[in-house]
Parts: structure tokens; C-alpha cells; sequence
């Protein structure tokens, strides 16, 4: 196929225009958080202080470390229920009740998140007045909430994968003698480890992206770091917030580099075995 | 030779034989679709038995069910006695060869063939012995440690075939075991095949869309049209001895002639054809009385074909021009357009090379038609 090598100069200048939309705020953010001045906007001169201050206050920390701990517990919850969910929807079968459970275990995906937290808070007060649990709100509470969305998602993304998947492999594995719950453990678990891993990963970005459900259902003392970040805007824009966010920025940026060079390795292996073996 | 000897390549022809696997009456429904539809059938020890038929015919459901992954509707299976009907699959004495192989990706070939051995909780030494033979047995000795998909086509294939064969089931099902092997590959593994099941004497039952494959592999065929048997007979009889016109141009080509018995005695049929009109005399006799509407099937390998008029004037000839030639090699098919403007199918093998390129019978020449009484075939439907 030819190229066309006299570009269009609208669609450059379209592109331009996109990708200046998307990464300049993000720019300023980074630009900012070196700035000297405590006023956000006025240029003081190059420095780190408000790095110095963020290391250095204890509530930052509290926050990031709460988060990190939500949202990896929630992820390897989310990521257990939802793939059983999503084995329950492709491989059992039309059993009774079928479309009820598949749109039950869709429907927080499209349900808005202040429903989902209001009623999950609701339900943690009739909780805590019957049984007496949860005592009070905090790390647990917004944990369970967090599983509770985030299985929707990894149900979906295993629906998916199994879907495309024929079901051959199981039934030649049943075939050689191998018992359900042996196929599952042999078979379909480790064909499915991709899509659990990209499921795990969604959860727990999912939950630490989370504010709104948070804020329904924390309570006095536990605060997570979008939660701490909102409130601190919310007063006015602190320089502090800005060395955060550059920091979060670059951990992300780092995420995505590293995953991007592993699949890419990860291809040119399977390519060179293809070759090798002469196909 | 006593009578029991010989039976022992045709055990069905036997009064007194067991047989291995019988099915009594399956029928399977998906919905208002009629997959198989209440068939009975009797497969005997040793046997490599092929169900035939094109897609949809329900070949691979009943496969299937014989494997356990599908319930019959209706219907009974027994194998070597005992009725497996509601047995699951990781209970049957049988193993499966899947069409897509369904080698596990993420396992090396030894692993792969060891683990239905691994499920049946055999000594882990007794495990590799016998991974390591069948390895050795379809030649894939160096392979053990790689990945399906560092395996070629024909490689995958032996690996399916070992992991299936290396628990020695009772019966060994393959679902179109040559279909993704190319046409030199699958010639040489058809032998093979056969001669691994002659050498453990496993029952094998195939099933193909393939009727090359079918009538070199198998003691016995069933050809399968929309749920039923159509016809079971062995390769011989299939191909010799048609049933219906579905049979006779299913199973290789064949020129069919419409026309009605004029004389029905003991030993042979008369059969007046229209267009072309001709007289048609087959050498055996048929149970349709005189005057009946019927179909006669002549092969297009049995048709002489000659330059000279024949001598004297006799049934079974027909004179026409040919139309048009293929030429195949070792053989050549000729298309003889006969009275009535019907093209009539000859192949004839090419014994004498052409000489300057000139064959025996050129487009547009006259040529004369003729094969034996024992060449045709009537069919009733």
C-alpha cells in the first residue's frame, strides 16, 4: 500500500489540538509543583519544598498507604468473585435464572456511583444496628464497597475471554479422566490467568481512582488519598497536592512503559519460537 | 479354514460375536433440531469404523455422545457390556482425538500425554516409562520437552494422537483426525493409523466428511444424512454395491441412468434406459418387480472405451463424441457426450505414453462406449 506522504493539514492541526487537550494540564500540574511561590499560579522561582513537605506529613502517607492496602485487598477479592461469576455465565450452561444473575452482576457497572454508595451505606447502618457490625466505618467498609463494583468489571472481562475461548481443551482434559473442579484447576484457571491478571490490575486502578463511594462509606479517621487530595482542593490549591499528583504521574507513566516493553518482548519471543519451529 | 477364522477380519459377518460397542435407539435433540435421530448400531472389537457424511449430518454428535460430552435425548449406549448412557466423560474407557487436537497450551508435550495418566493416579516412574514409548511409537522422541506451538501441524496431530492412545482405552473416538493435514501428509498418516490400530488392536471410531479417508482407513462405514444411517457396509460394498442414488454419487462419481426393468429373472436385471436410450443388463438380480421406475449407477473406471464399433450389437453400449478431456497423469477423464445430449464420465488410466503428445482419444472423435454386466448397479431410490 502506497502512503500518502502530503499529510492533511487539517487533521494535523486537529491532532495537535487533541493531544495538547490531554497533556498539557498535566504538564502544568508537573510544571507547578516545582514552583517556590505558595500561590499556585504565580511562578516563585525552581524547587522542591513542597516535595520536602509532602515526605514529611504523616496524613499524606496515612492516605497513600490506606489506599494501596484497599484497593490490593479489593483487587484479589474482586478478581476470585468476579472470575467465578464469569465461569458461572459462560460455561454452566442456560441454568434457571440465567439473564437475572448475568444482569446482576452487570448492573454496577452502569448503576452511578452515588446509588452504589448511597445504598451501600444505608446497608452498612442496618448492618451495624442488627449485628452490630460493622462497629464503625473505614478500612473494612470501603473495601467491601470497592469488591463489591470492581467484581462487575473482571466478571466482564472473563465473560469475554471464556466466551472466545472453545470449550475443547476442558472436555479433552474430562475426556483424559479429569474430574470439574481438576479441569477447572488444570485447564481453565491458567487460560484464564491473562484475563484474571488484566482484571486484577482494573480493580485495583479502579479502586484507587475511587472517591465517591469512598466518601459515602469511610468513616472519622480513615481517609484515602483522593479523598485527602479533594478535601485539600477543596480549601484551595495547595502546592503540596501538585508534587503528589507529579509523583503519581510518574509512577503511572513508569506502569505503563514497563508493561508496554514486557508485551512487547513477550511477542517477539512467541515470533522467533514460531520461526524456530517453522511455522 | 474353519468357519470361525473367517470371521476374524469381519466380525459382524459373525452370528456368534459379542459386539463391542452397541447403540440402541440414540436420538439427540438441540431444541426442535433433530441432530441424530434414533439410530442403532453395532461396532465390533478391533474394528475401525468411520461414520460419513457431510456437515450437519449429526456424525459429530453422535461422537460426542459416545464420548459423553453430549446426553442423548433418547437411547441407550453400551460398551463392552456395560451401559455408559449416564456415565461422564473422566468415567469412560474411551478417549477422544479432537479436530483442533486440543493440546493443553501451556503444557510440554510429555506433560500433555502424561496427564490422563497423571488423573488415573499411575506410579509416577510407570508414567514416564509409558510417555516415553509412545513418544518413541510416533516418532517424536526429541520433542518431549517443547510447547504445542513450537510443533508443526502434522507433529500436533501425533501428539493428540499419543496423548489419547497412551491411557489404552477401550475405544479410541477421532473427530476428522487428517482434516488439517495437507494432502501428502495425510496419505502417509492414514497408513500409519492403520497400522497403529492393527498393531494395539484399540477399537477406533472416526468420524470424516473426507470419503477417500474413509474407505482407506475403515473395516465398516456408515454414511450419515441428516441424523440417519443412509447405508453400513464395508468400503467394498458401499462403493460396488449402492443403495440409492445418494450412496452411488456421495461415494466417488458416477453416471446414473434413469429407466424402467423390462426383465426381471434369477440371475440378471434388463433395464431399458431413456436418455440415452440403451439397454442396461446387470448381472444380478433384484427383488423390484418389472415395469418399476428405477436408477442404474455405472462407474465412471468401468466404461471401455474404444476407437472401433463393437462387433455385434449387445446391451451396455452406448456411442457418442467426446467433449471434453482431463487429463490427470496417470489417468484421464473423459466427458462423452451421448445421444439425448447427456455427457457420460470415463476415466481411463493412461497405461502408453502419448506419443508427440497425441492421446489415445481426442476432443470431438467418435468413440464407443461398453462395459461388463457386472459393472452396474440398480438402485431403488
Amino acid at each position: 500500500m502506497s502512503h500518502n506522504s502530503k499529510r492533511s493539514p487539517f487533521l494535523v492541526t486537529m491532532l495537535c489540538f487533541g493531544m495538547a487537550f490531554l497533556y498539557i494540564p498535566m504538564f502544568m500540574l508537573v510544571f507547578y509543583s516545582f514552583n517556590y511561590s505558595k500561590i499556585v499560579p504565580v511562578w516563585g522561582g525552581f524547587s522542591t519544598r513542597w516535595y520536602t513537605t509532602l515526605f514529611e506529613s504523616e496524613e499524606v502517607w496515612e492516605a497513600v498507604i490506606l489506599s494501596l492496602k484497599i484497593a490490593s485487598i479489593s483487587a484479589c477479592f474482586a478478581t476470585i468473585l468476579g472470575t467465578l461469576a464469569g465461569i458461572a455465565l459462560v460455561r454452566f450452561g442456560r441454568f434457571r435464572g440465567h439473564t437475572l444473575f448475568s444482569g446482576m452482576i452487570t448492573a454496577p457497572l452502569v448503576m452511578p456511583e452515588v446509588i452504589t454508595g448511597l445504598s451501600l451505606l444505608l446497608l452498612f447502618i442496618a448492618l451495624g444496628d442488627v449485628f452490630g457490625w460493622p462497629e464503625k466505618r473505614g478500612f473494612s467498609t470501603i473495601t467491601i464497597a470497592h469488591i463489591t463494583f470492581s467484581m462487575a468489571f473482571v466478571a466482564v472481562i472473563i465473560q469475554s475471554r471464556l466466551a472466545g475461548m472453545t470449550q475443547d481443551l476442558e472436555e479433552a482434559a474430562q475426556d483424559l479422566g479429569a474430574k470439574p473442579l481438576r479441569v477447572l484447576i488444570d485447564i481453565t484457571l491458567p487460560l484464564l490467568m491473562p484475563g484474571m491478571m488484566a482484571g486484577w490490575l482494573l480493580a485495583f486502578t479502579l479502586s484507587l481512582d475511587d472517591l465517591i463511594i469512598a466518601s459515602f462509606v469511610s468513616g472519622p479517621g480513615a481517609v484515602t488519598l483522593p479523598m485527602l487530595i479533594y478535601s485539600r482542593v477543596r480549601v484551595g490549591l495547595h502546592p503540596d497536592i501538585n508534587a503528589l499528583g507529579t509523583i503519581i504521574i510518574v509512577v503511572v507513566a513508569i506502569g505503563v512503559l514497563l508493561a508496554g516493553w514486557i508485551m512487547l518482548r513477550q511477542q517477539k519471543q512467541r515470533k522467533l519460537e514460531e520461526t524456530l519451529s517453522g511455522n | 479354514m474353519s468357519q470361525q477364522d473367517s470371521y476374524i477380519d469381519r466380525p459382524w459377518m459373525d452370528p456368534e460375536a459379542e459386539p463391542f460397542i452397541k447403540i440402541q435407539g440414540i436420538t439427540k435433540h438441540f431444541d426442535d433440531f433433530i441432530a441424530v435421530d434414533n439410530i442403532d448400531l453395532e461396532i465390533y472389537k478391533g474394528e475401525l469404523f468411520s461414520l460419513l457424511g457431510g456437515s450437519g449430518c449429526g456424525k459429530t454428535t453422535l461422537l460426542r455422545m459416545l464420548a459423553g460430552f453430549e446426553t442423548p435425548s433418547a437411547g441407550r449406549i453400551f460398551i463392552d457390556g456395560i451401559d455408559m448412557t449416564d456415565i461422564p466423560p473422566y468415567q469412560r474407557p474411551v478417549n477422544m482425538m479432537f479436530q483442533s487436537y486440543a493440546l493443553f497450551p501451556h503444557m510440554s508435550v510429555e506433560k500433555n500425554i502424561a496427564y490422563g495418566l497423571n488423573r488415573d493416579g499411575i506410579d509416577k516412574h510407570e508414567v514416564k516409562k509409558r510417555v516415553e514409548e509412545i513418544l518413541e511409537m510416533v516418532e517424536l522422541g526429541p520433542f518431549g520437552k517443547r510447547k504445542p506451538h513450537q510443533l508443526s501441524g502434522g507433529q500436533r496431530q501425533r501428539v493428540a494422537l499419543a496423548r489419547a492412545l497412551v491411557k489404552r482405552p477401550k475405544v479410541l473416538l477421532l473427530d476428522e483426525p487428517l482434516g488439517a493435514l495437507d494432502k501428502r501428509l495425510r496419505e502417509q498418516t492414514q497408513f500409519e493409523l492403520m497400522n497403529i490400530q492393527s498393531e494395539l488392536g484399540i477399537t477406533f471410531v472416526v468420524v470424516t466428511h473426507d470419503q477417500e479417508e474413509a474407505m482407506t482407513l475403515s473395516t465398516r462405514i456408515a454414511v450419515m444424512d441428516t441424523g440417519r444411517f443412509v447405508q453400513t457396509g464395508t468400503p467394498t460394498e458401499i462403493y460396488e454395491y449402492p443403495e440409492s442414488r445418494l450412496i452411488a454419487s456421495f461415494i466417488g462419481n458416477t453416471n446414473i441412468f434413469e429407466g424402467r426393468i423390462t426383465k426381471n429373472s434369477a440371475d440378471h436385471v434388463t433395464v431399458r434406459a431413456k436418455n440415452p436410450e440403451c439397454d442396461i443388463r446387470i448381472d444380478h438380480g433384484s427383488s423390484v418387480p418389472e415395469g418399476t421406475k428405477v436408477w442404474v449407477s455405472v462407474r465412471p473406471e468401468k466404461i471401455k472405451l474404444s476407437n472401433t464399433p463393437p462387433v455385434t450389437k449387445a446391451p451396455n453400449q452406448l456411442r457418442g463424441i467426446v467433449s471434453n478431456i482431463g487429463y490427470l497423469g496417470r489417468l484421464s477423464t473423459y466427458h462423452v457426450k451421448v445421444e439425448g445430449d447427456t455427457n457420460i464420465e470415463v476415466t481411463s488410466p493412461n497405461q502408453i505414453r502419448p506419443k508427440d503428445g497425441a492421446h489415445a482419444f481426442d476432443w470431438d472423435d467418435e468413440v464407443f462406449l461398453s462395459w461388463d454386466d457386472s459393472s452396474a448397479a440398480v438402485l431403488t431410490k
